[in-house]
């Protein structure tokens, strides 16, 4: 049983893994993108369409890779404007993060919204619900020796391969951010982006790409849920507030990828160790539901008590950078 | 050889910060932006449902005001919105990003939910009433005081801050909701029966608009003519000025977060007990974020924020016709508003900065 539960955690927990990572990137460039909630919807959305209009078009018989790049790149590609928006606001019209962000969760979650409850409408198909089973196959797909493994098996071997991306992609980018010149640059730009910017540093090119990188992740993380987590299903409100689980994720994983994910299983499995927990009322889960976002309140506090340099925020976090302003 | 000519190759343009700028040339790029928005709207509204966009705004005006009833919706949407904006507008003009509203709003529901079970009972009406203000400013203030303590005492980020109260907030309110729905335990939230805003003029939403248009007036004086307005605005401006001039600024900003707190209380029980009676964890509707919006577009001034609580909820309420009338998801206003936020946001860059222009290459004499 508690492979099971670890199992579910780790379900639980990829979407915010792959939020948080592509959160990090962007924060470490001195940009908070609150719009990570709108981004991650938008991911989720563009690959549904993405696999519904190609499940409409062969009619359920699916290619393997096609089921799974369609999809893929609509995800990225969706996602990836979304950063550009983001960027072209905050960084070329030096517009204020925060209400940038949340203009862009209203904007993503409208988005996620609308095509998710009126695709059949607009397709004109005669299908009840958005129910892409044939694509879910596809991405669920998980090595086939699994089952004679045994609780390992289903502890490590069992998920499908963008959970395992999810956690490459975590681990890469704790790679580049310590240990490559442009992860130096990187955060050099989001601690104070004058001294980078003098020592030759393109401030705005940095503060372009990583936050285009960083949506594009986060996109992923809306594209695991519906296609792993939700086995293909879409409904409007079933993802919930983890958007916001992956921002309070970035805070707890004070801004390393690295303890992401180990943050990301334990934060999944609070949402379901409640389920197996036989002495716990229907409101009592709601308590337990409060605990990811009182300890990242705590370890923001703890961290700001602390006052240690390598686990603050970027001190730029939340500002727009202006040359010729001091 | 003292006169050399030299070819020196400029920038197609460069940006200035605008040194000021006079108002009515700010009106009209503003203006610009919502005409721009408003095509480029209509162009995303013809793409994704091929219908006629000027018939989609006319069908948005009578979603809005097309009936009394529609009207009053309105105003009542548009004045629990004008108050959660009124209530941010001091934290956020001294740069204290409060975007923890939507929980202020909701322990504040919740509250006035307390006294109106508990109290409801055994309280004469008035002294109910008086009760329920008192207890909804207060847990409203005290949630909001939480990050500006550790802000003032500590620098704790306190944008991540609030945001993490809000969805403790939402949490507690949803244990509660679920520990005294009837049937127990169902989801249905409790109606509540004791300690309703009285009903003034027939008109069931006049005491909320009421109340909260003496709150706007007295935001826009506090702000423009008070002492702790100035102060607010010095803090915002510059932090080390502030201290200079000898202003507490760790006061200022415990202080400023104690009334944006409360007013997000006043907005939680104008909820509760004026409109909805009775509370969900939803009950706030992403109006903490909306309000910033609001604020954010007026430019802090209390009285034009009537003006931009209205557009926000004018799209709102026009758009959910839309959705009805088409059969389209009730989404599609969230992508209107999105879309001309972006550009009110956007334009704002024309307003304080220049963009010169250059001729290519200039002959420069050395």
């Amino acid at each position: 049983m508690i492979a099971t539960i670890i199992n579910r955690a780790v379900m639980q927990g990829i979407p915010l893994l792959l939020g948080s990572t592509g959160e990090i990137l962007t924060e470490k460039s001195g940009n908070l993108n609150l719009g990570i909630p709108g981004i991650m919807y938008v991911g989720a959305i563009s690959g549904v369409s993405g696999a519904f209009l190609y499940e409409q078009a062969v009619g359920g018989q699916v290619n393997p890779a096609l089921a799974i790049l369609i999809p893929f790149f609509s995800c990225i590609i969706g996602s990836l404007l979304m950063g550009l928006i983001y960027c072209f606001l905050t960084v070329t019209l030096r517009a204020n993060q925060n209400v940038t962000g949340l203009a862009l969760t209203t904007f993503g979650i409208g988005i996620g919204k609308f095509f998710g409850g009126s695709l059949i409408t607009l397709t004109g198909s005669d299908i009840p619900s958005i129910s892409l089973s044939a694509t879910s196959k596809v991405f669920k797909a998980s090595l086939p020796f699994v089952k004679s493994l045994g609780w390992v098996g289903e502890i490590f071997f069992s998920y499908s391969f963008l959970a395992y991306l999810a956690i490459i992609i975590a681990l890469a980018a704790s790679f580049v951010l310590n240990k490559t010149r442009i992860g130096l640059h990187l955060r050099a730009v989001g601690e104070n982006p004058q001294t980078a910017d003098a020592t030759g540093i393109n401030v705005s090119k940095y503060k372009y790409v990583f936050t285009c990188i960083g949506s594009a992740i986060a996109g992923l993380g809306g594209l695991y849920y519906v296609m792993d987590y939700a086995n293909g299903v879409w409904s409007n409100n079933a993802f919930g507030d983890r958007g916001w689980l992956a921002i309070a994720l970035v805070i707890f994983a004070i801004w390393k990828p690295s303890i992401s994910i180990l943050g990301s299983i334990l934060f999944g499995g609070l949402y379901v160790v409640p389920i197996y927990m036989s002495n716990i009322s229907v409101q009592g889960v709601e308590l337990v539901k409060t605990l990811p976002y009182v300890v990242t309140i705590i370890v923001l506090i703890i961290t700001s008590i602390r006052n240690k340099k390598e686990n603050q925020p970027p001190a730029s976090l939340g500002l727009s950078y202006f040359r010729e302003e001091r | 050889m003292n006169n050399i000519l030299m070819k020196i190759q400029n920038p197609l343009f460069h940006i200035t910060k605008r040194a000021s700028i006079v108002w009515w040339k700010a009106w009209i790029i503003r203006i610009l932006a919502v005409v721009a928005a408003l095509l480029v709207s209509g162009i995303v509204t013809l793409a994704l449902t091929g219908l006629n966009p000027l018939k989609v705004y006319s069908t948005m005006i009578e979603g809005a005001l097309g009936t009394s009833r529609r009207m009053w919706m309105l105003l009542q949407n548009m004045a629990i919105l004008l108050c959660v904006a009124l209530a941010i507008t001091p934290a956020f003009k001294m740069k204290f990003w409060n975007l923890g509203a939507e929980g202020q709003v909701l322990i504040g529901g919740l509250a006035t939910e307390v006294c109106m079970i508990f109290l409801g009972p055994n309280l004469p009406t008035g002294l109910l009433l008086l009760v329920m203000v008192i207890a909804s400013v207060a847990a409203g203030a005290i949630w909001a005081f939480i990050p500006a303590f550790f802000k003032a005492r500590w620098n704790t980020n306190e944008s991540l801050f609030t945001l993490m109260m809000n969805y403790v907030a939402m949490q507690i309110v949803s244990f509660f909701t679920l520990l005294w729905s009837v049937p127990k335990g169902s989801g249905t939230p409790r109606m509540l029966e004791f300690g309703q805003l009285p009903v003034i003029g027939g008109q069931k939403y006049l005491l909320n608009v009421l109340i909260v248009a003496v709150l706007t007036i007295g935001m826009f004086i506090y702000l423009k003519y008070s002492k702790h307005g100035y102060e607010i605005s010095v803090v915002g401006e510059s932090e080390n000025t502030a201290k200079y001039i000898g202003i507490n600024v760790k006061k200022v900003i415990m202080r400023t977060m104690l009334l944006s707190g409360a007013i997000c209380g006043i907005a939680g029980l104008l909820l509760v007990a004026g409109t909805d009676h009775s509370l969900k964890s939803d009950t706030a509707g992403g109006r903490g974020f909306t309000a910033i919006m609001v604020s954010w577009l007026a430019k802090f001034d209390p009285i034009f924020m009537v003006l931009t609580s209205f557009l926000i909820v004018f799209m709102e309420k026009g758009a959910s016709k839309i959705s009805e009338v088409y059969r389209l998801n009730a989404s599609f206003s969230d992508i209107l508003t999105g879309i001309i936020i972006f550009f009110i946001i956007g334009c704002e860059f024309f307003i304080n900065y220049t963009i010169k222009f250059h001729s290519k290459s200039e002959e420069v004499r050395k």
